[in-house]
């Protein structure tokens, strides 16, 4: 199951925050079709935050139909994002670890690791032919 | 839907001074309302009129459709902790469990029992002698076991310390996702309420500032930053909530239904806690010192 968590600070309405962390989940796959979200007290319990808060991002996220609602049961996961599959982002993760160290030994600082890849993510556009993708 | 607190020119006056004047309000029911401003800004003789404790000097309140405290129906709907949640010092935590029972006509005996019993609290503790947090969860106890449709709170976490706070107002949530509950609860900080509340009410100087739905006040108030302007000109329907300038710059918080097309302006969020202290500035009497820190 997830556990939620709000950064106070980060100026995000908090129920676009909780959407966010399951759209991450489901991506990472820590989150799959079939497993039960917490429910709403839980939620509230855990957080202090308003019940309308949690409903709210779970009225969202099932008009996006990556969560449902079995009354008198719960709410479970139905969709999927991405092939959010740990055997296939195994291999991507280790490739982006193996860049991260040649760019610290580089001497980049993570501020400007964090900017170099933002930087390439936003100008490299997805029907771009790709160079060198070995 | 009824209101579940309908006020109308609503005002109390301690011999010459009011303590709350021309205050008309409209909170609809099961919503946890936010009710902030300064101390002495009348937050407490509102809450004190909506128990009906207090009678009004002049307008009209209206209490889940009746002006309090008209019936014992009414009585039974409404759930009230005091500032600083009061319990009997003398009497244990069995005590209060008992008065309760026989204080309150639809007493739920087992959901008090239940959630003494969550909280981990010695029944035969002395309330005197119990910690500060777990007397506001006692007295918090008692008002949701008469199972009321509104529970009215003032400062309930104000004496307590960050992790009370945070257990309070946790199991306070936790009883508004389980029963069908409207909360009004005050406090003079809105960092406390701001993630519990989804409606705002703020009080400065005995007067209602704004009040409405949070989303919809975040959504109407922007931050304006821009080259130094003053004075400051706005197209209808623009309101300057606060404004402060420097030789350079100027800065404004402001409300607008609309859109704002003026691109000498860089626009962006305002954040409730700064929303509500440009409310209290606006009306903060007489000059402030020019550092306080006061949280």
């Amino acid at each position: 199951m997830i556990e939620f968590h709000l950064d106070a600070r980060s100026g995000v309405a908090p129920y676009l925050q909780l959407i966010h962390q399951v759209r991450q989940a489901l991506r990472l796959g820590v989150l799959a079709e079939g497993d039960q979200m917490p429910t709403v007290k839980d939620v509230v319990g855990r957080l202090a935050i308003n019940p309308n808060t949690v409903l709210k991002a779970y009225r969202e996220l099932e008009y996006e139909g990556l969560v449902a609602a079995r009354p008198g049961i719960g709410t479970f996961v139905t969709g999927t994002l991405g092939d959010g599959s740990p055997a296939a982002l195994r291999p991507l993760r280790q490739e982006l670890r193996r860049w991260l160290t040649k760019a610290r030994r580089t001497g980049l600082d993570d501020e400007s690791i964090e900017a170099l890849f933002v930087d390439t993510f936003r100008s490299a556009k997805p029907d771009e032919p790709e160079e060198d993708i070995a | 839907m009824t209101a579940v607190l309908e006020t109308r020119g609503l005002g109390k006056r301690y011999r010459r001074r009011w303590a709350l004047s021309d205050c008309t309000l409209d909170v609809p029911s099961g919503r946890v309302v936010g009710l902030v401003g300064p101390n002495g800004a009348g937050k407490t003789t509102l809450l004190h009129m909506a128990t009906g404790l207090l009678r009004p000097t002049t307008g009209t309140i209206h209490v889940l459709g009746a002006p309090p405290p008209a019936t014992p129906a009414q009585l039974d709907q409404v759930g009230f902790v005091a500032q600083d949640t009061p319990t009997y010092a003398g009497l244990n935590v069995a005590d209060h469990l008992r008065l309760g029972a026989h204080l309150n006509r639809n007493w739920d005996a087992r959901l008090a029992s239940d959630r003494i019993e969550r909280l981990g609290l010695d029944r035969a503790q002395r309330a005197g002698k119990l910690s500060g947090g777990q007397r506001a969860q006692l007295a918090l106890t008692l008002a949701i076991a008469k199972r009321p449709e509104l529970l009215i709170l003032d400062e309930p976490v104000a004496s307590l310390d960050p992790l009370a706070r945070r257990e309070f107002l946790q199991s306070l949530m936790e009883a508004v996702a389980d029963q069908e509950l409207s909360v009004v609860l005050s406090s003079h900080l809105v960092a406390d309420l701001e993630r519990v509340c989804d409606y705002l009410i703020v009080l400065v100087a005995s007067k209602v500032q704004v009040a409405g739905d949070v989303d919809r006040l975040l959504a109407t108030h922007h931050l304006l930053t821009g080259a130094r302007r003053h004075p400051v000109t706005l197209p209808e329907g623009q309101q300057v909530i606060s404004a402060s300038h420097t030789d350079k710059q100027t800065t404004l918080i402001m409300r607008t239904d609309g859109p704002i097309h003026d691109p000498a302006w860089t626009v962006s969020a305002v954040g409730l806690e700064d929303l509500v202290l440009a409310y209290m500035s606006r009306n903060a009497p007489g000059p402030r010192p020019a550092l306080e820190v006061q949280r």
